[in-house]
């Protein structure tokens, strides 16, 4: 009896609250979030947390403040490193928007022409190194450009232009623009795909009015399309920041821990694992990695909110 | 009623499940206090062969009952893969050592035993012993294995064919180095500089030891006796700077396997080598290949290699079958052990006093210099890595830069030296 009232209460009870709290939300939302807090949050602030810490040889560890960011960023045998690997990320990362990017919309308006025949063909081909392992494209590119066996030269000095040819990945002014380019080969399909499906919803009668108003190809594009597709790019750019500076695998493939030549192919992804798993002889320290991952995680951050205020907003101040 | 029935059913559930439990681990126990399994973490994946069809059965002759397992990494992960398997309690029984600092930290952290009390110990000399013993040379944490040395393969065939002979001081060296040249058929050196260690490695401790002395100018070294601006380590990166003309097209972008391949494939003369190439040089090369030592700076010079403490077995300090592995390592110890090793692996020679016969005549030859040169291990393995920067890592870049052309003798020497003395006190003066 007393049973049947508490329930009755209850079913009433909850009519109510679910009016005013979505539980269902939080219920469905509740999955994600445990194995993100697990596995994302958790891992992210404990990296934080262990990069205020430093062991010492009996691996017990003590709380040391920012002492490992003053290491990093004032002794000169780590801030050399830091501030390499950070231009050196940079240069990466501009190659990236610049070729990448400014190819990616290329073919994608190429792609979004009418009269083009086979453009799905093109489409998957151009699309399809992305879904390659980077340690197989690495493997690739070595050998089409080793010096000794690759086609490279051989197809240069074919067309009279062997001479052109060096060890690209081999030299210090050349082996980053090498290694860039090989990974804007691999990429170039994303920005491509993303800007051409914004192509394709950008609504006919647009284009067709600019047509009729007197607009060339050229304006067409520039005064119309363009525009229309700056949120993608926006996002595309984004989406480049962060993956540059979190790349680690490719150059890893190619050049080793080490990323030599002196350092020259050298990012804050490889600088990290040296850190934090150590190297041939060197020790890792989990310590002072976990301080190279804050200042990259920092670094980012700074990017991504440098986005959202100057460019994000505007962006939606623009199209809206 | 029914409610009660399910509970009772419940009840007698769990305690059936319960019995089946304690069943289990009582089973689970017995058969691990029969049979004990050991396993072995190791970075050798070339070797698993080798384990498994001939060092492990020779052991299980001895010992029937305990099982032996042979897990590796890559060479490249072992170290951060072993790491985390320390910490995470899921490491194997035994442990493949790499030299000096990095098992040294694994003592320290208490992840390794102390084998002084193993028997069998007693065959290896201190030099074997330096790379796993604490600084004071008092404990001894890992059972060695084998060492490699280094010197200069060359393709006898081409030798015959130009008329050359293996040179003995470093001006015979670039005589026959010019001789290759002139020629033009074939590169002199088969060595690349885009990995950087073969620079550092085959390069720079393969020739140094000629020009420091050895263990004398090693251990003059890390006393702060001797600094990398000293003419020898200079001298050393001139010598290394001078190979640039003879190494062929590319060299800058050559990696560890284009270096093999070329030597392998017969189209250059002289390869500066580690012994652990052997085998595999006997397995890919249709010629005849042989080797000659190091050269020595002038004629008369006292000759050196690099002898150096490679590969070693320890015993995880969590490990269950404590006496299992002991067992293991006594007969790592013995003179069979050494016997197998060294005639399955040529290249990788026995560190143990116990004598030794290697087969492979190539191999013998490497091992032979033991006899008419001094050994020395590599000079940055032992405490001058222990800092930052790391002396290792500086040597493969600085080694590799004088190669490729991009930093002279003197810049490369002080750079070494630089970095040591940011950290290390004895360098500090």
């Amino acid at each position: 009896m007393t049973d049947l009232t508490a329930s009755q209460v209850r079913s009433t009870d909850a009519g109510r609250v679910r009016s005013r709290f979505p539980v269902h939300i939080a219920v469905f939302l509740a999955p994600a979030v445990a194995i993100y807090t697990l596995f994302s949050i958790y891992p992210l602030i404990d990296t934080i947390r262990l990069s205020l810490y430093a062991g010492d040889e009996a691996g017990i560890r003590s709380f040391v403040g920012l002492q490992n960011f003053r290491t990093l960023l004032a002794d000169p045998n780590w801030s050399g490193q830091f501030w390499n690997a950070l231009r050196n990320n940079l240069i990466f990362f501009l190659i990236h928007m610049v070729v990448q990017n400014g190819i990616g919309l290329g073919l994608a308006m190429l792609l979004s022409l009418p009269r083009l025949t086979g453009g799905s063909l093109y489409r998957t081909l151009i699309f399809l190194p992305t879904m390659l392992s980077v340690v197989i494209i690495g493997f690739i590119w070595q050998l089409i450009l080793n010096p000794l066996w690759g086609i490279a030269p051989s197809l240069l000095k074919a067309v009279g232009l062997g001479s052109l040819f060096g060890p690209w990945l081999g030299q210090e002014s050349t082996a980053l623009l090498t290694v860039s380019l090989i990974s804007v080969w691999q990429f170039v399909g994303i920005p491509m795909m993303l800007i051409y499906a914004a192509l394709l919803n950008i609504p006919d009668d647009l284009l067709d009015a600019a047509t009729v108003d007197g607009a060339g190809p050229f304006s067409v594009f520039w005064f119309v399309r363009l525009p229309l597709i700056l949120p993608t790019l926006g996002v595309v750019s984004i989406l480049t920041f962060v993956a540059n500076f979190n790349a680690f695998d490719l150059i890893y493939a190619i050049k080793g821990a080490l990323a030599g030549p002196n350092f020259s192919t050298d990012i804050l992804g490889t600088f990290f694992y040296r850190t934090f798993f150590g190297f041939q002889l060197q020790v890792g320290s989990p310590t002072m990695g976990a301080a190279v991952a804050t200042a990259m995680l920092v670094i980012i951050l700074i990017g991504v909110l440098i986005y959202l205020f100057g460019v994000q907003r505007r962006l939606q101040r623009h199209t809206f | 009623m029914k409610k009660l029935h399910s509970k009772a059913f419940l009840r007698r559930a769990g305690r059936l499940l319960a019995g089946a439990s304690v069943a289990a681990s009582a089973l689970a126990f017995a058969h691990a206090a029969s049979a004990q399994t050991l396993t072995i973490e190791s970075w050798r994946n070339d070797d698993a062969d080798v384990w498994n069809t001939k060092i492990i059965p020779a052991f299980n002759k001895k010992h029937p009952d305990i099982k032996v397992q042979f897990k590796a990494d890559p060479p490249t992960e072992y170290n951060a893969a072993l790491n985390a398997r320390l910490a995470g309690g899921t490491a194997g029984d035994l442990i493949t050592c790499r030299p000096f600092d990095a098992s040294l930290d694994l003592f320290k952290k208490g992840s390794l035993v102390s084998v002084n009390d193993v028997k069998g110990i007693e065959n290896f000399s201190d030099v074997a012993k330096s790379a796993w013993s604490t600084d004071d040379g008092k404990t001894t944490f890992c059972m060695p294995m084998a060492s490699v040395i280094h010197g200069f393969v060359f393709n006898k065939e081409i030798f015959d064919e130009l008329k050359l002979t293996p040179p003995k001081t470093v001006a015979e060296f670039h005589a026959v180095l010019d001789k290759i040249k002139a020629d033009g058929k074939y590169t002199p050196i088969a060595m690349g500089t885009a990995d950087q260690w073969e620079a550092a490695t085959m390069g720079f401790q393969n020739i140094g030891v000629n020009y420091w002395k050895g263990e004398e100018g090693r251990k003059a070294l890390i006393e702060g006796k001797q600094k990398f601006t000293d003419p020898a380590y200079v001298d050393v990166f001139k010598e290394l700077a001078s190979w640039a003309p003879y190494m062929g097209d590319g060299y800058k972008s050559q990696k560890y396997p284009d270096t093999q391949n070329l030597f392998t494939l017969g189209r250059a003369a002289i390869y500066p080598a580690g012994s652990w190439d052997v085998p595999i040089f006997r397995k890919q090369a249709d010629f005849q290949f042989d080797a000659f030592a190091p050269p020595v700076v002038k004629d008369g010079d006292k000759c050196y290699i690099s002898d150096h403490t490679d590969i070693a077995i320890g015993i995880n300090a969590k490990s269950k079958n404590m006496d299992a592995a002991k067992a293991f390592l006594s007969w790592v110890a013995s003179p069979e052990f050494a016997e197998i090793y060294a005639n399955e692996l040529p290249g990788f020679f026995p560190l143990s006093k116990a004598k030794v016969e290697v087969k492979d005549p190539v191999a013998a030859k490497f091992v032979g210099w033991r006899g008419t040169c001094e050994s020395s291990i590599r000079n940055s393995y032992q405490i001058l890595s222990r800092g930052t920067p790391n002396l290792e890592n500086e040597l493969w870049n600085v080694s590799a830069q004088v190669m490729n052309g991009s930093m002279k003798p003197e810049e490369a020497a002080k750079k070494a030296e630089d970095g040591l003395a940011s950290w290390y006190e004895p360098h500090k003066k």
